[in-house]
């Protein structure tokens, strides 16, 4: 991921040379690889940010977006929610010995 | 089964944080601004569609109520896209809950009339006594009306809350009918279903209307009070 300070909302960014992506670090740089990212408020807030715009930029910000831009969105929702209420819906299985 | 009818209505917790928050803030993410004239196609559908319903609201207001039409708008938006994530399976519907209810519709309310009462305070004075009412009846028809001002908030936030909790709850019951039916009566299972379907289509309905009622009727006091 490039580590730029500042809104990041389109592609012509620089990555500097010691920033490498994940898919290209080996496997035994991960730990150090990891302890490199910047885990402050704005760096999670810059992650969060670059993700929501490599999503957007794919795939709602183009000439002929289609519904599956938003579909994907609320498919994800509704697996989260699943995820989140899990311990209550463990209950209603039918099954006859919970 | 009593149990777990209400169980979707608990607000979801993170080992105690109120996560509920991050759900509130989810349809903002799903409503992107552009810096462009001509954008995507999500985009100009939003933007048209915003653009319909705030002149269909903010035509019957003068120049001094159109300076809520941000608020109205937004309001309206707020209302509609939560109310429809709520109808997806599984997802936690922030209006379900009164408090959230009541944390919009007293403000809203109690701006519009102190706004009133500030600016013109004969005209809303005036609105406690209706016009020609025979003389013996005025003292009993203050106290009425200032009561029916004073339960405007209420009913505001009450009305959300139990319409789109209600339809929550019937949805929840309907189902688990049809899955109940399914292994007792199975020829009987696709009258149930039917009914799960045009409820399903009610719900929709239902959503988008209540945001519209409320909204309407916070453009309505504001009226009243420009």
């Amino acid at each position: 991921m490039a580590s730029v300070v500042g809104i990041f909302s389109h592609s012509s960014v620089s990555v500097p040379v010691k920033d490498k992506k994940l898919l290209e670090v080996k496997l035994g740089e991960l730990p150090s690889w990891i302890l490199m990212r910047d885990f402050s408020p704005s760096g999670i807030f810059g992650a969060f940010q670059r993700g929501y715009y490599r999503y957007y930029n794919k795939y709602i910000n183009v000439k002929k977006g289609s519904i599956s831009g938003i579909t994907m969105v609320l498919a994800c929702y509704v697996l989260f929610s699943y995820s989140f209420s899990y311990k209550h819906l463990k209950h209603e299985r039918l099954r006859k010995y919970h | 089964m009593n149990e777990n009818l209400f169980a979707s209505f608990i607000a979801p917790t993170i080992l105690g944080l109120p996560a509920a928050v991050l759900i509130i803030l989810l349809p903002p993410l799903l409503i992107p601004t552009s810096k462009y004239l001509i954008n995507n196609r999500l985009i100009t559908t939003q933007q048209w569609l915003i653009k319909l319903t705030s002149k269909q609201m903010m035509t019957m207001h003068n120049t001094k109520g159109r300076t809520w039409s941000l608020m109205l708008v937004s309001l309206i938006i707020f209302i509609a896209t939560t109310n429809l994530l709520g109808l997806l399976p599984y997802s936690f519907t922030p209006t379900t809950q009164l408090s959230m209810n009541l944390a919009m519709a007293i403000p809203l309310w109690a701006g519009a009339v102190i706004m009133g009462f500030r600016s013109k305070i004969k005209n809303a004075l005036a609105h406690f006594l209706p016009q020609g009412t025979p003389t013996p009846l005025i003292p009993m028809l203050v106290i009425i009306e200032t009561i029916s001002l004073l339960i405007q908030p209420m009913a505001l936030a009450v009305r959300l809350t139990a319409n789109i909790t209600a339809g929550h709850l019937l949805m929840h019951l309907i189902g688990s009918a049809t899955l109940a039916m399914s292994t007792i009566n199975l020829p009987s299972t696709p009258i149930i279903f039917t009914i799960l379907i045009l409820l399903t289509i009610l719900e929709i309905a239902v959503a988008l209307i209540q945001a519209y009622v409320f909204t309407l009727l916070v453009s309505l006091y504001l009226h009243d009070n420009t």
